[in-house]
């Protein structure tokens, strides 16, 4: 690990005069990827800025009847909170399938969302990676790519985003907002990741020298019956070679609202937008789960070991939606 | 703009204040472990990737080998050496001596330290992964053997420790193991 | 600890009573110091620096640059290094090259050591070691293992086997032929390997993780040419070990740097290089057939297992021996076979060969079952031996038909459906399935001293380790019988070289020879005592060697091993591929049980152990660069607590009269046949076989039928 200086910030203009000045400061959080990034050499800061003590670490309720989740907030205290517990439990589910209960402690909201992908090649400064060293190859399209991106990926990276609270997020149409030293700007999660394309070491359209402050929740009925599930090849503490959000809004066995987003198929969360727009409207059967996870999917591009994730995903599609419709009809 | 890359620092542990200078890239563990002797605590992996460098931040459990110590100045750090009281174990170290709930003993001062915040996040009414209905109720669902396992998840053990792990968490909690499929016809 | 009896009676009766750890306390404090955790004056701080490239000579190593570095007090490199000794014949045959720390330009694989960066802190070691820049002439690289597969050859002594194969194929009404595969597995203890070193009036002072002091210390004075009693190796407590912790490089290293610097100098390894440099289970690919009658009797035994080596040195995970004690055929065919490719050495693991040979072979035998329509317990019982199928020796105690009986008992074997796929818990589907456990039963010589104190305690000093084992407080209960007192007032000194001679802990050997060793030398005290007199103030000692009697007993030919039966339930959702175990039960035949507190742990761990190698652990190995991918533990899954049941273990009496010990080795039994009784039990299930390890999601999901791929 590179030698780097250290400051504690005390507000957020201070954080952002330190941030701006100098490329290579990077915003610390709960440092739970950051530092072993630094330790593998992936992530060289010359400083850090520690956002522990910054006043970004409350859930508050929204006029609207939305949650606004400050940046800093625990992995931990989110998952707790009753507000989402009650209103989406599925954001509980994520962030709780995540990690383990020490990291969680540390980790943030924020930091959650800037995490990297977990590749094994991209963690390696021994192999090439066109998101660490930009034009150096992706050695994981003819690898080892098991656990790597069926939707969205490029022939310059196949990572996946290893995130799962991020899943949830993108079901229930979070907004992530920020300050910069020109002021504040938000922006979709849906947005908040870009294309892969041949740029794989851009990841995020948040503006240089921006700090994540909040992510807002929009109000959401359907997400009160909401579930996320998780696949994985440990029971726990480790990262998902599939995951699911979904939430339903079943009114006389016909679909009338519907949240789907899955989780480690593509470089960000994927919100299947295609599979809700088949939904919506249509009967709440198992048929009508597996034609829109089929829509979903369509898109998927398989690598030779990971075609069975496109299995896997539609299976956890009709699975989650069978088990959420026969709860609602309870 | 040279910066600093050392700090002077104080560190309350146990109760005790340590004032010590140290490298930014020192982590807590390091700092514990060849700084201050504090060798209980456990470094298995280096990247949060075992639990067995498990201590309790102001109370929560961490993983100290990914917080830097320089970031941890102003936080009461309780490590395995704080957490019996004075010569009486705490129950979840005793539970585990009893029920032989460890083996080489590497990963048991993480696995205590872990034991005790989880006792304390379940009482407090935290769910986890293996809570079936995470939605607020008026009651804390019980603290079953599948709910130890996964809240205990994020500290490994090799040796296979993890039934009688298990069994000593739920002695120092004064739980009833419930929900186990039981071996035995 | 607890005891049942106390004072000075005759017959304390330790031995087969529960006691918890002589050294629990300081394990539940974090008192117990490991071996990087000594406090040294003047400690200075090793960071060892790995090859990146499979094959190839380093064509430079810029030191000058890191030299002048913070902080940086040495680069030790092939260019500058001391010299190392590396023809010798150690105690387990000739040594790892590897050890031969920085003597040449070659680089054999990736993760091959090619300097030693040493600082006055850890982290401006890491990072001087980190900025070192090491260039290399590559050449082509084959790190891709397969069954059959070019270079693969069978070393003498590999095969055995007797009847004629293809006649006996001919005669079998059932024949099940297929290929299994395990991947390669890393033992992965807890503690990564570290080691201090100093030099303190001329004798060199190693404080080492290592399962063995005095073969570490042996093997460090023949690699600097030194006498033997000029090295002194400790290793009190040791955070796992499995088969790992030999002399490793990290040892070697710190020794040469604190020649060099005439200062402590301490090696710890990262996780990372643990997956290089402390050898591994080779990956297996095995072909098992076996032909029987319709009624499941054998007359085809055919198994036969191939690994890999590194091209530096030959090490066989010889899985294909399992079935040799195991079943009685007509035509009885073995056979071990290993390709050197440019990948690290492999070394024993958790029973080596047994483990991997034993997934193979109960797995084929449970298709068998399946074939014939047998139930897979009375298939077992039908091809029972009555003497060594090969040797035709008798076996000094065989009790398995009982583990079989009292296992089925327990388990609810009796009720089982045989047919597969028709169970079901929500979107669970539900299996059992079983499997057989060998493991031979071996000893060691050993050296004990035994010392009556004038306070009427006494003090065991013997280089034996507790890796985990709890063998320190198993010594202490055999102490306590051989010398008719209660376990308080033995002192047990162990994992020092100074103590004498004494087998390392691995093979299941450990304690068996070293209790023999202390029971010896207690004996023969109890005699001196019983002559009467007051003990000096020096106290009267006594010092034993079983070299001739282990020797002795090996001159009376029999088979011996260690048996065991293991039973698992699965649960397996098709739709995702998920399996989870949902309960397992062993029952071992292994002699007389030391501590049973400890021995269940130690049972249950390797149970533990099988799981793990059914359903999680795996090394993938990148062709392009030959290096592993994901080398560290969120790439390298063993169990985690969530993954692992109720499991309970057992044993059942198997006495053997002519045995001067009595006791067996159980570090290994547990995993024997465990991952293979998960494998048998997700077939019940699913009726889908898995022959391929780990079974992973995606493996499962291909079998439904559903995913494409390979």
């Amino acid at each position: 690990m590179r030698e780097f200086g250290y400051q504690r910030a005390h507000d957020v203009p201070g954080a952002l005069a330190v941030l701006g000045a100098d490329p290579e400061a990077r915003a610390l959080g709960g440092g739970t990827n950051l530092v072993d990034l630094m330790k593998a050499g992936v992530e060289r800061p010359a400083l850090l800025v520690d956002l522990r003590d910054l006043p970004l670490d409350r859930i508050e309720a929204t006029d609207d009847g939305g949650l606004r989740i400050g940046a800093t907030v625990s992995n931990s205290d989110l998952a707790a909170h009753p507000e989402v517990r009650r209103r989406y439990p599925a954001l509980t589910q994520a962030v709780l399938a995540g990690a383990s209960g020490q990291l969680r402690n540390m980790a943030t909201v924020g930091g959650n969302l800037l995490q990297r992908t977990r590749c094994g090649y991209f963690t390696d400064l021994s192999k090439p990676c066109n998101k660490r060293t930009p034009g150096s190859g992706c050695p994981a399209v003819e690898g080892e790519h098991r656990n790597h991106a069926i939707l969205g990926a490029s022939a310059h990276c196949v990572a996946v985003h290893p995130s799962d609270m991020g899943v949830a997020l993108a079901a229930f149409d979070a907004v992530v907002s920020y300050e910069t030293a020109d002021g504040p700007g938000e922006v979709p999660l849906a947005e908040f990741y870009l294309p892969v394309g041949d740029t794989p070491h851009q990841e995020t359209a948040l503006p240089p020298g921006a700090l994540i402050t909040a992510v807002t929740l929009p109000p959401a009925p359907v997400a009160a019956l909401s579930r996320y599930r998780k696949v994985r090849e440990r029971a726990s503490y480790a990262f998902a070679i599939g995951s699911a959000a979904a939430a339903l809004d079943v009114r006389d066995g016909v679909v009338h609202d519907v949240r789907l987003a899955f989780g480690a198929v593509a470089s960000r969360p994927w919100r299947a937008r295609e599979a809700e727009r088949v939904l919506i409207g249509g009967p709440a059967s198992a048929e009508a789960f597996g034609t829109a996870a089929d829509a979903e999917l369509a898109a998927a591009q398989a690598l030779p070991d990971n075609g069975y994730k496109v299995t896997l995903m539609r299976n956890l599609v009709v699975a989650l939606l069978t088990e959420l419709a026969e709860e609602a009809g309870r | 703009m040279a910066l600093s890359t050392s700090s002077a620092i104080t560190l309350n542990i146990n109760g005790e204040k340590h004032a010590l200078p140290v490298d930014h890239r020192t982590t807590l563990l390091d700092a514990l472990r060849e700084r201050l002797d504090l060798t209980g605590t456990k470094k298995g992996c280096d990247q949060g990737q075992c639990g067995a460098c498990t201590v309790l931040l102001d109370g929560r459990r961490t993983v100290s080998c990914l917080q830097l110590a320089v970031a941890a100045e102003g936080r009461e750090i309780t490590t395995i050496e704080g957490v019996a009281d004075g010569e009486r174990l705490h129950p979840v170290q005793q539970a585990f001596l009893d029920l032989d709930g460890y083996q080489c003993g590497y990963c048991t001062p993480g696995q205590i330290c872990s034991a005790i915040a989880v006792i304390e996040e379940h009482a407090a009414g935290w769910p986890s992964a293996a809570t079936a209905d995470v939605r607020p109720g008026p009651e804390v669902p019980p603290l079953t053997a599948e709910e130890i396992r996964e809240r205990m998840s994020g500290n490994l053990c090799r040796c296979g420790a993890y039934v009688s792990i298990v069994q000593a968490v739920a002695r120092a909690a004064g739980a009833e193991v419930t929900g186990d499929a039981e071996v035995t016809a | 600890m607890t005891t049942t009896t106390t004072g000075s009676s005759a017959l304390t009766g330790a031995v087969g009573t529960a006691h918890t750890r002589v050294e629990g306390l300081a394990k539940v404090t974090g008192a117990a110091r490991y071996a990087g955790e000594i406090p040294f004056a003047e400690l200075a701080h090793g960071w060892l620096v790995l090859s990146t490239v499979a094959r190839g000579r380093i064509r430079s190593v810029a030191a000058d640059p890191v030299l002048a570095m913070p902080g940086v007090l040495t680069v030790l490199h092939h260019g500058n290094a001391p010299r190392v000794e590396g023809d010798y014949m150690g105690p387990l045959g000739p040594p790892d090259p590897v050890l031969q720390l920085f003597q040449h330009d070659r680089v054999p694989y990736v993760g091959w050591p090619v300097a030693l960066v040493v600082a006055e802190t850890s982290e401006q070691a890491r990072e001087a070691a980190e900025a070192l820049t090491v260039e290399y002439d590559t050449e082509p690289h084959d790190v891709a293992f397969s069954a059959g597969r070019s270079g693969m050859h069978t070393p003498e002594g590999s095969a055995a086997g007797k009847g004629d194969l293809a006649a006996a194929l001919a005669a079998s009404a059932v024949v099940v032929e297929a290929e299994y595969t395990t991947p390669e597995e890393h033992h992965s203890p807890m503690e990564p390997h570290g080691a201090t070193a100093h030099w303190d009036g001329g004798r060199l002072e190693v404080i080492d993780s290592n399962q063995g002091s005095r073969f570490v210390a042996d093997e460090l004075a023949k690699l600097f040419s030194l006498d033997a009693d000029a090295v002194r190796v400790r290793s009190e407590h040791i955070g796992g070990a499995f088969g790992s912790k030999g002399t490793r490089v990290h040892a070697v290293g710190a020794a040469m740097a604190a020649t060099v610097l005439h200062r402590p100098v301490r090696v710890v390894m990262t996780r990372r290089q643990m997956f290089t440099l402390t050898g591994y289970r080779s990956p297996t690919a095995q072909r098992v057939r076996l032909g029987a009658d319709p009624d499941g009797r054998l007359r085809v035994l055919d198994h036969q297992a191939d690994c890999q080596t590194s091209t530096v040195y030959e090490f066989m995970e010889r899985s294909a021996d399992f079935g040799r004690p195991l079943y009685d055929a007509d035509a009885h065919h073995t056979v071990n076979r290993v390709v050197p490719l440019d990948v690290p050495t492999p070394t024993y693991m958790r029973a080596p060969g047994e483990a991997p040979g034993s997934f193979a072979l109960e797995s084929a035998l449970d298709e068998l079952a399946e074939k014939c329509g047998v139930d897979p317990i009375a298939l077992r019982v039908r091809n029972e031996p009555v003497v060594g199928p090969l040797s035709g020796l008798p076996f000094s105690s065989r009790n398995l038909v009982a583990c079989y009986e009292e296992g089925a008992r327990r388990f609810g074997w009796a009720d089982r459906d045989p047919r597969p796929g028709i169970r079901r818990d929500g979107r669970w589907l539900l299996g059992t399935g079983m499997a057989a456990a060998t493991f031979p039963m071996l000893s060691a010589p050993s050296t004990a001293v035994v010392t009556a104190e004038a306070d009427g305690t006494f003090t065991v000093r013997i280089a034996a380790s507790d890796v985990g084992t709890g063998a320190r407080t198993a010594l202490t209960q055999v102490a306590a019988d051989a010398l008719e007192v209660s376990p308080e007032r033995i002192r047990m000194r162990i994992a020092d070289s100074s103590f004498g001679p004494a087998i390392l802990a691995g093979g299941s050997m450990g304690t068996r020879s070293w209790a023999w060793a202390i029971i010896t030398a207690a004996g023969e005290l109890r005699e001196r005592l019983a002559l009467g007199g007051a003990v000096p103030p020096e106290g009267i000692t006594v010092r034993s060697d079983t070299s001739a009697a282990v020797g002795a007993l090996a001159q009376t030919q029999k088979e011996r091993y260690t048996f065991g039966s293991q039973f698992a339930e699965v649960a397996v959702d098709v739709s995702t591929g998920e399996v989870r175990v949902r309960r397992m039960l062993g029952i071992f035949a292994a002699g007389r049980i030391v501590n049973p507190l400890t021995a269940r742990s130690q049972f249950i761990g390797g149970m533990t152990w099988g799981l793990s190698m059914a359903l999680h652990e795996e090394a993938t190995r990148d062709q392009a660069s030959g290096g592993h991918v994901g080398a560290d533990l969120a790439g390298y899954h063993f169990a985690a607590n969530a993954d692992v049941p109720h499991i309970e273990a057992d044993w059942v009496d198997d006495p053997d009269p002519d045995d001067p010990v009595g006791i067996k080795g159980i570090g290994e039994i547990g995993i024997v046949g465990a991952a293979a009784a998960i494998a048998n039990a997700v077939w019940h299930a699913t009726g889908a076989r898995q022959r391929h390890l780990p079974i992973r999601p995606d493996r499962v999901l291909r079998a439904a039928g559903g995913a494409p791929g390979a």
